[in-house]
């Protein structure tokens, strides 16, 4: 396969992912906006989740003031916020017109008809627009988008790029919601144990459509620890940074057998899920969750370089 | 003559390229009037690809480096036996027609300067020799521009270098070359290398001068910068149309990044 | 009432034979019938995304081209002639081609002009002396025909570089079969869908001397904005060949590598679908961003094919169409099947003068100019028209050259009325490798207004299926 259409193919998931991620942050931007005010109110909640996206200064930027109505906008439809939902998914169809040929007219459709109707929400009023039906189209579209693929594209090396991709940008995405609530949304560390607190981490949840699956799986009491477990360790829950990792190396490993030989991306990826199997919660916490999770971040994303280096450039021998 | 020539260009660059790719015309070919008797171009870590002639007789190779550097090193040593044939290019292999240098090319496509130097030059002697319309035509391109350095640039054109009143070898050349066309007359750039003439004037040792076709003699150089016919002092590297498609080095970087350039080149006349 | 236009369909004697077949067929088709077929069509040709840009026009971007459902039929006997003249004329152009970048021996015999040739634009220094594989330069010659009676063909120009428009050929076909499958059953017609196979034989045939395997083929765009992007895609996924486009390719040492998946990947064959000017900016335009850095030097020290090589556009000038029936007499030894047009070169003095005096009987081009742009068609231009051009020809009378108004045959298209005649040409696509070979078909072109003689799509032009009548 060229490694043209292997990039595009990759980098459409990521978008398609970060899409919806960003459709996540908003929001919990919005749910956390509706609290009472608190040590700042939402405009600091607001600050912290553009912090999160490191696009803060492009905002300050262009719209100077922290209004909400400003923040949606900029996270939903702003075309120079490259990581807004109607610039992802622009560049998701962009990455797959190219490929055309290596997608099912399915995924095709799929993916042309959501930009499509992000055109026609583009015209709507704004005023007629809330919040919860943007994320709502955005989640429901991915999903769409995903279901196609998983149901019609051949198990091919396409595939597996298509996944990986998916696979890194969600575990870099896990790791930084979780780092937002963890590290930057409280406004001090008194706040610890607080209702806001409670809050926030249930909004968290919330946002990663997690809280019903949380309550199961640990019994209903919100804690730091548990809810760190459940994001970052816990193989069940589908965006957590293990099952991330547990996907990462079943479609690294698909390629190596698909070529005939392994690469380096495979003990990369094989190196993180070592870690990651064998943590336990206190580790994570000895080492300090936000260091923890800036060095998962960075690890990730080493890990995307490897994979680029081997397929997406073309002149790995 | 014996000429040694040692000509070392290196590319350095700011921060770590993705790599180079360059085609060299660094080699030059057997003629009357030169005998290479030892040639030899390295570029450590490079790819050199087979060597080949093109079809005006001169020696192409690909040079590749793929890998991150921040910098790269040509280095040039040769050993070449010259004779004087009064600037005549005789026993040269080549192909291409001499009426396809009849085209201009963007450095030297002529302005009106030009069509006036050479209307001037050539007034009432339109049915004079060729040979004799071409020298009559360098000299006047000597005197139009006077040699001076700092005053062009690498990317000058004819047009422009007339405009300046003043140039280098390069601009000599390119000048030369549209004033010989609009006499219909074939010319093209040729680059090569020249021995410091014992004059005491200083001269660029990397060189270039102009060949015109003169129908029955064949290609002659002009050096319109020394007013002059190239000698046993020449080395002759290679041809086109104008100074980039002469170039003995034309190249790109992978990954771009600013490069500072540094050439040195020193020819030498050996005692016999 | 004497029609001046051969009616392919009948003559004087009425139907001619090979559209006999058709007869039931057009005259039982209740009108709305035809508009769900129509509709048909189009939604096929949508669906295969088969559309068609027009440079500098803005408007849809995804533009069908007009399909008419008409067929348009050749008989055996006819084709077999004109199969005959194409490849006659293939064969020359390669081997003037091969001369004028070896010896030159047409030009030292006086035959035709040096400086049409080497002061000619296309003519490219830098592969002077070289020889491809085969001594092949163009690997796909489309030629333009019209008809202008039983057994008149005329060529109206040659296309030695990239021509374009087979993916219309074949798709034509494919929706007819699909819409009126009984047609095919009922009558012999030759089939046209080998052509993806006999183009990548006819590739992998000039693989270089170094290739000692089953050679790479690929197929060079300059990207998904080109206008005919589609056909490109299209038979690069026929061939079951990669489409690449120029930061696909990488040159290292004495070849060219295809960046792949599993690492880099030699290339041995490119059938490019851009200029010249943009495949090597090392050698040609230093600015071209769509080509592959150092490709010229590969190709020339033999480490890969292009196709069509750099430099074959010397062939297809329209002031070198004129000397086409000499290449033929002096490398073939043969007397040219088909007729080249009548030509006047308005560089000549005698010949300007007579295009001046005789300008509105006649269709005067742009030498360089092509897709029926920079053009007039004297009898159907206005006063005004006639003398704007009359002074851009007196300005640069080089730039032109003048050809009689054509009779262009007609054949029968579906019109808002019913059925009517409309002007056509054809453009059949000629392959030239080991073999020289011609599926029996090419694009039919249409002019859908009524009386014009412009057949080109991006002037209203429309598209029919061509069929060859198989041999008994």
């Amino acid at each position: 396969m060229l490694s043209r259409t292997a990039a595009n193919l990759f980098w459409m998931a990521r978008y398609l992912e970060r899409s919806e991620t960003t459709a996540r942050l908003l929001d919990l931007g919005f749910r956390n906006a509706l609290l009472p005010n608190a040590g700042g109110g939402f405009r600091n909640e607001w600050s912290a989740i553009l912090q999160s996206k490191g696009t803060l200064q492009q905002f300050t930027d262009k719209y100077g003031d922290l209004v909400q109505r400003n923040a949606e906008s900029f996270l939903f439809f702003d075309l120079e916020n490259p990581s807004s939902v109607a610039s992802c998914i622009t560049a998701a169809r962009e990455n797959a017109r190219i490929v055309r040929t290596a997608l099912t007219s399915q995924v095709w459709d799929a993916i042309n008809v959501s930009y499509q109707e992000l055109k026609a929400l583009t015209r709507r009023e704004r005023s007629s627009l809330e919040v919860p039906e943007l994320t709502d189209w955005t989640l429901r579209t991915a999903a769409l988008i995903r279901g196609a693929i998983e149901t019609t594209q051949l198990r091919n090396d396409g595939y597996r790029f298509m996944n990986l991709g998916y696979a890194v940008e969600r575990a870099d995405n896990t790791a930084r919601l979780l780092d937002v609530k963890y590290y930057v949304l409280l406004p001090s560390v008194a706040y610890v144990g607080s209702g806001l607190d409670n809050y926030q981490w249930t909004t968290l949840l919330r946002a990663l459509s997690a809280h019903r699956a949380y309550n199961w799986a640990y019994g209903g009491e919100l804690s730091a620890a548990q809810i760190a477990h459940f994001l970052i360790l816990n193989p069940k829950f589908p965006r957590s940074l293990l099952s991330c990792s547990i996907e990462a190396n079943e479609h690294l490993d698909h390629l190596g057998r698909i070529y005939g030989r392994s690469s380096p991306a495979q003990e990369a990826a094989r190196k993180l899920l070592g870690e990651l199997a064998e943590a336990r919660i206190e580790d994570v916490f000895d080492e300090g969750l936000h260091e923890f999770l800036t060095r998962m971040i960075s690890e990730n994303a080493g890990l995307g370089q490897c994979i680029s280096d081997q397929y997406l450039t073309g002149e790995a021998r | 003559m014996i000429l040694t020539v040692y000509h070392k260009t290196s590319y350095d660059f700011a921060s770590p390229v993705g790599g180079i790719l360059q085609s060299h015309r660094l080699t030059p070919a057997k003629c009357e009037a030169q005998k290479i008797i030892e040639w030899q171009v390295d570029v450590p870590g490079a790819v050199m690809g087979e060597m080949f002639r093109d079809g005006a007789g001169d020696y192409i190779q690909t040079v590749s480096l793929r890998m991150p550097v921040t910098s790269i090193e040509v280095t040039v040593r040769g050993i070449v036996e010259t004779t004087d044939t009064s600037g005549i290019l005789r026993g040269h292999r080549e192909r291409v027609p001499p009426r396809a240098y009849m085209r201009d090319t963007l450095r030297t496509e002529p302005n009106r300067a030009i069509r006036d130097l050479v209307d001037e030059t050539l007034h009432g002697k339109q049915d004079a020799p060729e040979l004799e319309r071409a020298h009559l035509l360098a000299a006047a391109v000597a005197e139009a521009l006077p040699y001076r350095p700092g005053a062009t640039h690498a990317h000058t054109t004819a047009a422009e270098a007339m405009s300046e009143g003043a140039g280098v070898c390069q601009d000599h050349a390119q000048v030369l070359i549209a004033c010989a066309h609009l006499a219909d007359m074939p010319a093209r750039y040729v680059s090569g290398y020249l021995n410091a003439t014992e004059d005491g004037t200083p001269h660029e040792a990397s060189h270039a001068w102009a060949e015109i076709y003169v129908a029955g003699l064949g290609w002659i150089g002009f050096d319109a910068s020394n007013k002059c016919c190239p000698n046993e002092h020449y080395i002759r590297l290679g041809s086109g149309l104008d100074a980039e498609d002469a170039a003995p080095i034309r190249g790109l970087v992978l990954g771009g990044a600013a490069e500072t350039l540094d050439v040195t080149v020193v020819i030498e006349a050996q005692q016999q | 009432m004497t029609d001046p236009f051969f009616n392919e369909m009948y003559d004087q004697n009425g139907l001619r034979v090979p559209y006999r077949m058709l007869e039931g067929w057009y005259q039982n088709m209740p009108a709305e019938f035809r508009a769900v077929k129509q509709a048909e069509a189009e939604g096929l040709f949508r669906r295969y995304g088969i559309t068609f840009a027009v440079y500098g026009e803005g408007g849809d971007p995804d533009r069908l081209i007009p399909f008419d459902m008409f067929p348009r039929v050749f008989a055996a006997n006819e084709w077999r002639r004109l199969e005959r003249g194409i490849k006659q004329r293939a064969r020359a152009l390669n081997a003037f081609l091969s001369d004028v970048y070896d010896r030159g021996e047409i030009i030292r015999a006086g035959r035709i002009p040096a400086d049409l040739v080497y002061r000619n634009d296309a003519y490219e220094i830098a592969v002077a002396g070289f020889r491809p594989p085969l001594g092949v330069f163009s690997h796909i010659v489309g030629i333009d025909l019209v008809r202008t009676g039983a057994d008149q063909f005329y060529v109206l120009e040659d296309n030695c570089r990239t021509p374009s428009g087979v993916s219309y050929m074949l798709e034509n076909r494919e929706v007819m079969m699909r819409m009126f499958p009984h047609l095919f059953q009922e009558n012999r017609v030759a089939p046209v869908d080998g052509y993806a196979r006999l183009l990548k034989r006819t590739l992998a045939s000039v693989a270089p001397a170094k290739c000692d395997r089953d050679p790479c083929v690929v197929l060079l765009t300059p990207g998904h904005f080109n206008s005919a992007y589609y056909e490109h895609s299209f038979l690069a996924d026929l061939m079951g060949i990669e489409l690449v486009e120029g930061q696909d390719l990488f040159v290292d040492g004495d070849f060219c590598w295809m960046r792949t998946t599993e690492g880099p990947k030699k290339v041995d064959v490119i059938y490019r679908r851009i200029d010249d000017a943009y495949l090597d900016p090392l050698c040609f335009r230093p600015d071209s961003t769509l080509g592959v850095p150092g490709l010229m030097n590969v190709y020339r020290s033999g480490g890969v094919t292009i196709c069509s090589a750099p430099g074959a556009g010397v062939a297809d000038d329209k002031a070198i169409y004129t000397y086409v029936p000499e290449m033929i007499r002096f490398y073939l030894g043969e007397a040219p099947i088909l007729e080249n047009v009548p030509t006047w070169q308005c560089a000549k003095p005698d010949d300007l003068k007579y295009v001046q005096e005789n300008i509105a009987d006649l269709v005067v081009k742009e030498v360089h100019g092509s897709g029926g742009y920079g053009m007039l068609v004297g009898p159907k231009a206005d006063k005004a028209t006639i003398e704007t051009f009359a002074a851009k020809l007196a300005a640069n009378p080089s730039n032109y050259i003048a050809q009689p108004t054509l009779a262009l045959s007609t054949c029968p298209t579906f019109v808002e009325e019913g059925i009517a005649p409309r002007h056509v040409d054809l453009r059949p696509y000629c392959l030239v490798g080991r073999d020289v070979e011609l599926v029996p078909g090419g694009l039919t072109r249409v002019a859908l207004t009524e009386g014009s003689l412009v057949v080109n799509s991006s002037q209203g032009g429309g598209v029919k299926d061509t069929w060859v009548i198989a041999e008994e």
